[in-house]
C-alpha cells in the first residue's frame, strides 16, 4: 500500500467522505465534505467510488510528498497546483511521480479545495466513515506535519478527462430556501426581510454553521423543545441573525427552523468567504 | 380515533416532515414503527417530535405515515440501566437555593425518579431524559458555561441529561459519572438508547 506524507497541512486540512448520515439517531452529526459536489467530482476524476475519502483543504496551502507514483485530482476552491514545481490544472486527474511534491497555493477564489487520490485515502473509518466531525471530535484528526496518509486500491480506471467543465465557486451566492417547520414564526414582512436582505457571511462561520450578518429579523421570544435538525436548516436564534447549519452541526436544536437549504445550496455556501453576500430565495 | 386524526406534522423543507407529539415516548414509538415499516424513510426522535426524512413528496410521505398502524410495531424489550453519580456538582448549592431544598433533598429527588431516554442529540450522543421531578424544574443558567466536563449529570427545565463529552452548556450541574456514554468502537456507539429506562444511584467520590 502506497502513501503520501504531509509536508505542510496548510491552514486546516481534514479527511472527508460522504459522512455518517445513518448515525443521526445516535446523536452523531453527518459530517462529510462541506462541498459534496466538488468532493464527488474529485473522486470521479480519480476513478474512485462514491465512498472514497478525500481531503478538504481550507483556503489551500497543503503540500504532500508522494512516496510512490499516484494519481491525484484537485477541485473546489481556486488554488494553483504544482507537481515537483511544474504547474498542473485543477478539475482533472494527473500523475504524481514517486518522490515528487504536490503543492496547493493559497486559494484565490472560494474556501475549500478538495484533493482526491486514486484508491482513496485509506485512513481507519469510524462509525462507517472517514470523515472528521469537528464538533463531536469523531474520525481522523486534522492533518499534521509528518502524517503518513495510506492510499487504498481501486479496480476502476480513472476518468482521464482533459478537464471537467466546472466553473470556479461564485464569490457571492444565491440559494433556494424551502419553507421549514417554523416558517410561520416569521410574518410576511419578516419573510420579505429574510429573502430581500443581502446577508454577509459572518467570519465566525465554520463547518458547524454559517452565521449570516445583517439587519436582525424579528425573532420569536422563546426556544422550542429540542427537535431533530440537519445540515441546511436555517435557524433563527434570539438575536435575529439567521444561522445555516453545516455538516458538523448538532443533530438536535431548539431555535426555530424557518426553512431548509438543499445540498447544492450548501455546496455553494461552503465556498463563500467571510464577507461574501448571501441571498436566500424562497423556493417551494 | 385513527392515527390520521391525530397526526400533527410540519413540512421540513424538501427533506421530509416533522411530526409533533404530546410526549417523547410517543415520538420513540413512531420512529420504531416507521423504521420497521416498508416506508422508504428514516426516522429519529426529538423531545416531543420526530423527523421523518424521505425522498418522497410531502403528500406521499404523509399519506404513507397515516396508513401506519402503530400497534403492529415491534416493541423492543425495555432496558433498565443504573448510572452511578457522585453528587458534587458545581450548581448543587444554587439548585438547592433556587428550589428551597437542602442539597440532600435535591439529590434524593434526582435519584428517586425513573427516567426514560427520549432522544440523543446536541453535539454528540447527548441523552435527553424525561421524568424529572417537578420540584427540580429550573430555567437554564442565564450564562452558559464555556466548558462543561465530560460525564456531568445536569438538569434544565423538565429535562435531565449527561454530557458525553466536554462541551459548552447551560444546564445546572448536579454531579458526575464515570459511565462511558459513547464509544465509537461499539455498535450502537451510545450506551443509552431511546426508550431505555434509567435510574441514577448516588456513590461516594
Amino acid at each position: 500500500m502506497t502513501s503520501l506524507r504531509v509536508i505542510d497541512p496548510g491552514n486546516l486540512t481534514l479527511v472527508q467522505d460522504l459522512g455518517r448520515a445513518s448515525y443521526a439517531a445516535q446523536g452523531v452529526a453527518r459530517s462529510g465534505a462541506a462541498d459534496l459536489g466538488s468532493h464527488a467530482l474529485a473522486q470521479r476524476l480519480c476513478g474512485n467510488d462514491d465512498h472514497a475519502a478525500g481531503l478538504e483543504v481550507l483556503l489551500g496551502g497543503l503540500v504532500l510528498h508522494a512516496i510512490e507514483s499516484c494519481v491525484i485530482a484537485v477541485t473546489g476552491a481556486n488554488v494553483a497546483v504544482h507537481v515537483a514545481g511544474v504547474p498542473q490544472g485543477r478539475n482533472h486527474a494527473f500523475t504524481v511521480p514517486a518522490g515528487a511534491e504536490v503543492a496547493l497555493s493559497r486559494a484565490t477564489i472560494g474556501m475549500r479545495a478538495y484533493v482526491a487520490v486514486r484508491g482513496g485515502f485509506a485512513v481507519p473509518a469510524v462509525l462507517g466513515s472517514r470523515s472528521r466531525d469537528t464538533l463531536g471530535g469523531i474520525g481522523p484528526t486534522p492533518l499534521a506535519v509528518g502524517d503518513l496518509l495510506p492510499v487504498g486500491h481501486v479496480a476502476n480506471a480513472p476518468a482521464w478527462l482533459d478537464v471537467a467543465a466546472v466553473h470556479d465557486p461564485n464569490e457571492h451566492v444565491l440559494v433556494g430556501l424551502v419553507p421549514g417547520p417554523h416558517d410561520d414564526m416569521l410574518d410576511d414582512a419578516g419573510w420579505l426581510a429574510l429573502t430581500r436582505t443581502a446577508w454577509r457571511v459572518d467570519p465566525r462561520s465554520d463547518r458547524i454553521g454559517i452565521r449570516l450578518a445583517g439587519t436582525p429579523l424579528p425573532a420569536p421570544a422563546s426556544d422550542l423543545p429540542s427537535f431533530p435538525v440537519l445540515a441546511g436548516c436555517v435557524q433563527l436564534p434570539g438575536d435575529g441573525m439567521p444561522v445555516i447549519l453545516g455538516p458538523d452541526s448538532g443533530v438536535t436544536g431548539g431555535y426555530p427552523v424557518l426553512g431548509v437549504i438543499s445540498q447544492s445550496g450548501l455546496d455553494a455556501l461552503a465556498q463563500a468567504r467571510p464577507g461574501a453576500l448571501v441571498r436566500l430565495r424562497r423556493a417551494g | 380515533m385513527t392515527q390520521a386524526d391525530i397526526l400533527r406534522w410540519r413540512r421540513f423543507g424538501d427533506a421530509g416532515v416533522l411530526l409533533e407529539f404530546d410526549d417523547g415516548i410517543e415520538a420513540t414509538r413512531w420512529c420504531r414503527a416507521v423504521e420497521a415499516s416498508n416506508i422508504d424513510a428514516q426516522a429519529r426522535p426529538g423531545w416531543r417530535s420526530a423527523l421523518i426524512t424521505s425522498t418522497m413528496s410531502t403528500a406521499s410521505l404523509i399519506e404513507a405515515l397515516r396508513s401506519l398502524v402503530l400497534d403492529d410495531a415491534p416493541t423492543a424489550p425495555v432496558r433498565h440501566l443504573n448510572i452511578e453519580v457522585v453528587y458534587d456538582g458545581e450548581d448543587l448549592d444554587d439548585v438547592a437555593a433556587s428550589t428551597g431544598m437542602s442539597r440532600e433533598a435535591v439529590v434524593a429527588r434526582h435519584t428517586g425518579a425513573l427516567y426514560t431516554v427520549v432522544c440523543l442529540g446536541f453535539s454528540r450522543a447527548f441523552p435527553y431524559l424525561a421524568g424529572l421531578d417537578r420540584s427540580l424544574w429550573l430555567p437554564r443558567r442565564s450564562t452558559p458555561r464555556v466548558r462543561v466536563p465530560a460525564g456531568s449529570v445536569a438538569i434544565a427545565a423538565e429535562q435531565t441529561g449527561i454530557y458525553p463529552q466536554a462541551s459548552p452548556g447551560g444546564w445546572h450541574l448536579l454531579g458526575r459519572t464515570d459511565a462511558v456514554l459513547f464509544d465509537e468502537r461499539c455498535e450502537p456507539p451510545s450506551l443509552l438508547q431511546p426508550g431505555d429506562q434509567v435510574r441514577f444511584m448516588t456513590v461516594r467520590a
